[in-house]
């Protein structure tokens, strides 16, 4: 059961900013509802408005341009359908494929997810490898931050009270990068999200990893990016690769932040930091060949 | 609020607060106790219904979002005495045991297969993700959607 509340369906951005400046605290954002209306059966959250932004022109929209536009209010649906999604960062369209349910994916929204700031948020962990940032809007005008610096951490943004999110922005990896995203768990929810995305420059053996991008979700407050494991492998040539990825499945591993949960201990979780860097990174490397292996891993999605 | 949908192919227009979950609205509102209340949380899939042929979880919608839709659920299924090819097949199958699970398996199912005419098995597990069975192991239940789609075809 809900706890009664006034519903409000702005058509401008403007008219929602404002709703939301004057109602202040006592006022939630609402698009899918797929996580706020799970809080507020819960009692967790009690807002006296939902202001509903799924009405607002442009925030459903996906747009071309040097960067990927994706509206707030666009559902994990549309993305993993949207020709343009496929086509620009094919990697989005089969990573929402497969984020919770069909039911949840029909209704819930890339905006809704980012703004959740759920650690365990398969998009939030993918984006960071394609330089997302997020647009703001507000009474104030509009502001551009990076994903890393929007979340904050579990369930924390950096979005003020009279802010909207209006959309993410994304950079399509360069022609020939390779990439995939692994994620493991038997839960709902996953246990561990992992994306590994690079190139392989120069022919043949001579062939070295260059641009590699790893981001971990899951097993630490918030969605990071690990530049400790990128180091490893780039400039390597693909020859050496088995020499340096345990290094670099080490470095993934030192540098999450695991807590002990429902998901395992924080000492299992390092653990399986470090074998499925290993895998996504074998996986990724045959995409950057042009070749898909056909891996399986217990209990875990590759996408 | 005004609420106007059509449900099984009837129109309704009913007077919700903006609170009113869509499951509530059908089972309590117009007597239609297929969907289950069950998880309440969208892992179970025992409250689907489809608005405008996608599926959803009534347990987590608002009423007021069906506002000019076309809603369907397993009451709506059947063509009076006559089964829709997706019941026949389940019950041929045996795909139903306690039967908690069916009204929203039968309709992810007819999802399902407005997307996809020819589903392979590997499409009909994914797309059940999130409808659990305790009760058969789910293997009748996807022998039974891919009987429904050779015999719809």
């Amino acid at each position: 059961m809900l706890r009664p509340f006034t519903l409000h369906r702005p058509e401008t951005a403007e008219d929602a900013c404002a709703l939301l400046a004057t109602l202040g605290e006592d006022a939630a954002p609402y698009a899918g509802g797929t996580e706020l209306l799970l809080l507020m059966k819960l009692g967790l959250l009690r807002p006296p408005h939902l202001v509903d932004v799924k009405r607002i022109a442009g925030f459903g929209d996906i747009a071309d341009g040097t960067r990927l536009t994706i509206g707030a209010t666009v559902t994990h649906r549309t993305l993993e359908r949207s020709p343009l999604v496929r086509a620009r960062c094919p990697l989005v369209a089969s990573v929402a494929r497969h984020v919770a349910n069909v039911r949840v994916r029909n209704v819930g929204t890339v905006g809704g997810n980012l703004a959740f700031a759920d650690p365990h948020s398969d998009l939030a962990t993918l984006f960071l490898t394609l330089d997302a940032t997020v647009e703001l809007v507000s009474p104030r005008g509009r502001r551009e931050l990076s994903l890393a610096e929007f979340v904050r951490g579990p369930w924390e943004t950096a979005r003020r009270p009279d802010e909207l999110l209006a959309s993410v922005r994304l950079s399509p990896w360069p022609t020939g990068t390779g990439a995939a995203y692994v994620k493991f768990g038997v839960h709902e929810r996953p246990t561990l999200g992992i994306a590994v995305a690079l190139r392989l420059d120069g022919a043949g053996e001579r062939a070295r990893v260059a641009d590699a991008r790893v981001a971990i979700g899951c097993v630490s407050p918030r969605p990071m990016r690990v530049e400790a494991a990128e180091a490893r492998v780039n400039g390597v040539a693909e020859a050496e690769l088995g020499d340096v990825t345990g290094a670099m499945a080490d470095a993934a591993a030192e540098s999450v932040d695991p807590a002990d949960d429902l998901h395992g201990s924080a000492e299992y979780k390092r653990e399986m930091v470090a074998v499925f860097v290993r895998r996504a990174l074998r996986v990724a490397v045959a995409r950057a060949r042009g070749a898909e292996l056909s891996a399986s891993f217990p209990h875990a999605v590759v996408a | 609020m005004n609420l106007t949908m059509v449900v099984n192919g009837s129109s309704h227009e009913l007077d919700v607060a903006p609170h009113s979950l869509l499951l509530d609205v059908l089972r309590d509102s117009l007597d239609l106790k297929g969907a289950k209340r069950s998880c309440d949380t969208q892992v179970c899939g025992a409250c689907t219904v489809l608005v405008d042929g996608q599926a959803v979880s009534a347990c987590t919608y608002l009423a007021v979002e069906a506002d000019g839709c076309s809603l369907l659920t397993v009451e709506g299924l059947a063509d009076g005495e006559a089964l829709d090819p997706l019941q026949r097949a389940f019950l041929d199958a045996g795909a139903v045991q306690c039967g908690f699970c069916t009204s929203g398996m039968l309709l992810t199912a007819r999802a399902l297969l407005r997307e996809n005419a020819a589903p392979s098995r590997e499409d009909i597990l994914h797309y059940l993700r999130g409808s659990l069975c305790r009760c058969t192991g789910y293997r009748k239940i996807v022998e039974a959607i891919m009987t429904a789609a050779r015999t719809t075809r």
